[in-house]
Formats: C-alpha cells, structure tokens, sequence
C-alpha cells in the first residue's frame, strides 16, 4: 500500500481510526524514540557532573549489592554494585565514554578516510591503488588480538582506546568516498572549475566534498554503533577504560561474577549500551533510506 | 583465474607481513623486549645471563635483521616459549585449536542457516506483520552486544531456569554445552545474513525476469528459489568473509564468558599474564585464518559468479 492510499484510507475513516493511523504513520516515518533516547545520551554524557546523583566512584561497604528501586533501605534507583557505588550514576558517567567514540574516534576516522578517499578517487593511478590495496589489507586486520597486544606494551588507557577506535574507524569512510569522486569527477561542473582555473585543492572541497556529504554521513551513523560496541567489547575484556572510570563495557564486566546475587549490575549498563546501539542502527538506516538507498547493500 | 587467485595469495601475504610487523614493532616499543619477562624494575639479574639471553634473541643484531630472524622463525614455525608455561606457542595453540574450530563452525552453520531462510521469507512477505518482526529481530541482533547477550542467557537458562550449564566445553562433543555459547556467537551473524538476503531478494524479486517468470505463470515456489534466490546469492556470500571474521573475534569474547578452553580465553588469559610470545602468536594465527579464509572466499565467489572479472 502507497503512502498516498494510507493517507486516503485514514481520512475516509473514523476519526478515532484516523488518527491512530497518523500516529502509526508518524512513528514509522520518524525515528522520534531513537532520537530521544540518543539526546538523553548526550545530555548525560554532557551533564553527567550535574545530573548523577552520586558520586560515581565512591565506595560504600553497607551498599554492597544494594537491591534496586530504593528496596530495603537501599539508598539508589537502580542498586548499587559489588562495592557499593550507585549502578545509576556509574552509568551516566560512562555514557562520557561512548560520547567520546562518537566525538573523537569518528570524527577523526570521518577527517582521515574521506580526505583518503577524496586522494584517492580524484588522484586515480598509483595514489589509487596504494590507498585501495592498504584499505583492503587493513580490512583484514585481527584488530582485536592487536588491541590485545597493544594494551600489553602501551598499557590500557583512554588515549590508547581512543587511537585504535581512529584505527579502526577510517577504513569504511575511504571506499564509499573513493567511489562517490570516481562519478563526481566526470561531471561537468568539476571540468568547467578546471577550466576556469580552480585549484586542485578548491576542486576538491568546494566542488567534490559537498557532493559525498550524504554518503559520510550515511557511513558515520552506521559504522558508530559498531564503533560503540567495539570500545564495550575492549572494556569487557579488560583492555580498555581502565577501572575505576566507569564505562559500561567494564561495568558488565565487574558485575557478571555477581549475576546470581546482583543482576543488575552488569543488566542495567548492558541495557544502556544495547539501547544506544539499537537506536544509532535505526537512526542510521533511517538516514540511508533518506539519504541515500543506493547504500542499502552495505546492511 | 589463476592469475587473479596468485594476486590474491600476493595480498594476502602481505597483510600477513603487515601484522607481523606491527606486532613485532610493539614488541620494540618498550625498548628491550627482554623487559616482557622480567620487568623493568628488576635489576638484580646476572649481566651475564642478560647477555647470553639477548644473544638468543638476536638483540646484538640491527632491528631490521632481528625483524627478518624473527619473521624466518615464524615461517619455520618456532613462534617461541610462552612467558607463563615455559612450552612452544604453537604447540599450545595446536592444542586449543580444535576447541574454537568446532565452535565456530557450530556458530556460523547456525547463523548462516537461520539468517539467510528468514532473510528470503522476510522479502517474500514484505510489509505483513511477520517481516516486521524479523526485521525488528534483525536490528536487536546487530545491536545487541554478544557479551552481553551471553551473560543474560546464562543468567536466565543456567542460573534461573537450571537448563543448560553455565560454562566449559566437557567431555566429547556435549551438545548441552555447545547450545548457549553457539547460539550467542550466531545472533549477530544470523541478524546480519537475515538483512543482507532480504535486501537482496527484494531487489531480485523486483526484476524483470522474475516479473516474467510470474508472468509466465511459473508457480511461487520455484520463481522464490530457482529465480529469485540464486541471483540474490552473491551479497550473503560477500558478507561470509566479515562473518567469519567476526566469529574470530566473537570467540575471543563468548569463550571468556563460556570459560570455553579454546584459543580467545588462551588470548585472554594472556593478555592478563602478560604473556607477550603467546598473544603475539595468537595474533598471526587469528591473521592468517583471516587470510585463509578470505582467499578461499574469494575463489567460490569468483567461481559462483561469472560476472565477476580476474584482474
């Protein structure tokens, strides 16, 4: 059924039906809760000194295991962990975690693959096949074992997490760039710029960049959920956010040895997680079928 | 064909040696890889045993010769002692092996032959109730961290329900301990597989040729697989490679969580000892399977697919 035969649909119907059916119809058409639940994201990564309402590292021997909901005599919302810390206001902390991800490994990931994929769809030849043939070795990379590895020798921290996440963050940016210069490049308007003058450079950011925005962005918010996850999985293992900085892929970690006297210590972060992860994937596809349903076969 | 698989096999080695390299080169990070086994604060060591060591590791020689010494006792397969067991790298990787081997076969059989059925029933019923369910089934799987999805299961059907055991592999092939670490390792390939095969199958279906075939009156069951399927191969193939892939790094993650003795908890294990000679092992392996099975993708897909140019 077409969207104008819904439309019509509905206003022949009764009012009641009607407007459950725009209702529905707004809900499918926009991605209301995913977006809600990403600002609630950001608010407490940003806001997370203001808004936790514990501190989210001090110990407190009482609240070992503190039961949820306030149960008896529990001083927190969501229980308080295997040493007693606020499971609530750990987990708005770490949301700081996932918002660096976001902020810092994919904009930089964002910067190094589509200047390479500009490099190398404009530059053609050699240029080209160097920065296609690393793109496809580095695909093939175990990065996991590596950050292993590299968490030996350099030590788990922020900055070490933060540089593999760039590590792993460029490689998808830099095909889909490449392949949107390759049609870009045979257009009329570049040929005139040339023409007329315009530097290399000028031809690449004002007439080539504007025309792969929709891809980036596509490309962003479909690989940032994965980028996500990537960091939580690396927490888990203990090679990432050392403790006793919460972020949420540590936090399941320190809470699955006490699954059968506490769940909700690693539950309720691993419920965070999930969520921002669902939402930025619906988000993203939301993206790609407005943006750009070319991109539909990168799943 | 041969020329386009000797090109891959080229790629593939050089990824290799690019692992290789950079794993060899963090090993030079700290300056003195000798500082692995003993730790920079312990100094009371004989200077003499100090020199005789490094002469065994090459430490007299130019880096770049060490890095060629190094990468020669990698190809002849003496990968070292690990730190902690005193015995060859590769002699406990061939023992763990088998463990994750088994595994992830289990898993990807299992991801493959959910996902891509519910994949092409999904596109065949397009729009109606049951596709938005798979679909939202599809989204929860790819967003879902595994390690937390294992620690659920486990809190629900071993600790709560008393099902299946919580953890270990046990004697043999015990089909009980294979079913939760299996099915938490497939989740993601199998939502993957479903989403890459419905995209696939709707973009066949939607076909000149299949329109035909139906106009044809050819019936429903034969234009779904014979026509339709077989064209809407090519993207769940392409996708096996990154399945693959992520099963190796998904073993690292279910076998911590399952207590599973294969090589992830082995990865793991050294990681938390420091146990430098065996992770680096380990990384080259995992590389190499990487390599392995990409190019062996390759060539099925090279020879599923005419279409498909060799250069």
């Amino acid at each position: 059924m077409t969207v104008e035969q819904t439309a019509s649909l509905a206003a022949q119907s009764s009012p009641a039906v009607q407007q459950r059916l725009t209702l529905w119809y707004i809900v499918r058409r926009w991605p209301i809760l995913p977006v809600t639940l990403l600002a609630l994201l950001v608010i407490m990564g940003v806001g997370a000194d203001w808004i936790a309402p514990n501190d989210p590292i001090d110990q407190s021997l009482p609240d070992r295991n503190a039961n949820p909901l306030y149960r008896d005599g529990s001083p927190y919302l969501f229980g308080g962990d295997h040493v007693g810390r606020d499971v609530l206001s750990r987990v708005i902390h770490g949301a700081r975690v996932s918002l660096s991800v976001m902020g810092v490994a994919l904009s930089a990931g964002m910067l190094i693959g589509t200047g390479l994929g500009l490099l190398a769809g404009y530059a053609g030849g050699v240029v080209d096949e160097l920065i296609t043939r690393i793109v496809d070795i580095w695909m093939g990379f175990p990065f996991l074992l590596l950050a292993l590895v590299a968490a030996i020798i350099v030590g788990a921290s922020f900055q070490t997490i933060m540089v593999l996440m760039i590590l792993v963050a460029w490689v998808s940016f830099v095909r889909n760039v490449r392949a949107d210069v390759l049609v870009i490049k045979e257009s009329g308007y570049v040929a005139l710029a040339k023409i007329s003058g315009a530097s290399t450079t000028r031809i690449l950011v004002r007439h080539i960049l504007p025309g792969t925005i929709g891809t980036i962005t596509v490309i962003a918010s479909l690989s940032v959920g994965n980028l996500i996850l990537y960091e939580a999985t690396l927490s888990f293992l203990g090679a990432g956010i050392p403790a006793p900085t919460p972020s949420w892929g540590n936090m399941v970690a320190e809470g699955r040895d006490y699954l059968q006297t506490a769940w909700w210590t690693s539950v309720i972060p691993g419920t965070a997680l999930f969520l921002t992860v669902m939402s930025l994937n619906f988000f993203g596809d939301w993206l790609r079928d407005r943006l750009d349903p070319r991109l539909r076969q990168l799943g | 064909m041969g020329q386009f698989i000797a090109r891959r096999v080229v790629l593939g080695i050089i990824a290799l040696m690019l692992a290789m390299l950079i794993v060899f080169s963090l090993s030079r990070v700290k300056g003195d890889p000798r500082y692995f086994f003993i730790g920079e604060d312990s100094l009371g060591i004989d200077p003499a045993v100090w020199e005789e060591w490094g002469r065994r590791l090459n430490l007299d020689k130019p880096v770049p010769i060490q890095f060629a010494l190094w990468m020669g006792d990698i190809l002849t397969g003496d990968f070292g002692d690990s730190v902690t067991t005193q015995r060859g790298v590769l002699e406990i990787i061939g023992e763990k092996a088998p463990n994750t081997i088994q595994l992830g076969i289990i898993a990807w059989l299992l991801g493959t032959l959910v996902g891509v059925p519910l994949g092409v029933f999904s596109a065949t019923n397009r729009g109606n109730f049951l596709d938005y369910v798979l679909r939202g089934f599809a989204l929860f799987g790819q967003s879902v961290p595994i390690f937390w999805l294992a620690l659920v299961m486990i809190f629900v059907f071993a600790v709560n329900l008393g099902w299946l055991p919580s953890g270990t592999k046990g004697e043999g092939l015990a089909i009980r301990n294979f079913v939760m670490p299996a099915v938490a390792l497939a989740w993601f390939p199998a939502a993957s597989y479903l989403r890459i095969t419905r995209t696939a199958m709707l973009e066949i279906l939607d076909s000149e040729f299949v329109k035909f075939a139906r106009a044809k009156g050819v019936a429903q069951a034969p234009v779904r697989w014979k026509h339709a399927f077989r064209n809407a191969i090519i993207p769940p193939l392409t996708l096996s490679v990154f399945v693959l892939f992520g099963l190796l790094n998904g073993t690292i993650i279910i076998e911590t969580v399952f207590a599973w003795p294969g090589l992830g908890r082995l990865a793991i294990d050294a990681l938390w000892a420091t146990d430098y000679p065996l992770l680096a092992g380990l990384a080259i392996i995992y590389g190499a399977a990487f390599v392995v099975m990409i190019l062996s993708l390759d060539i099925v897909y090279a020879l599923l697919d005419p279409r498909i140019k060799y250069n």
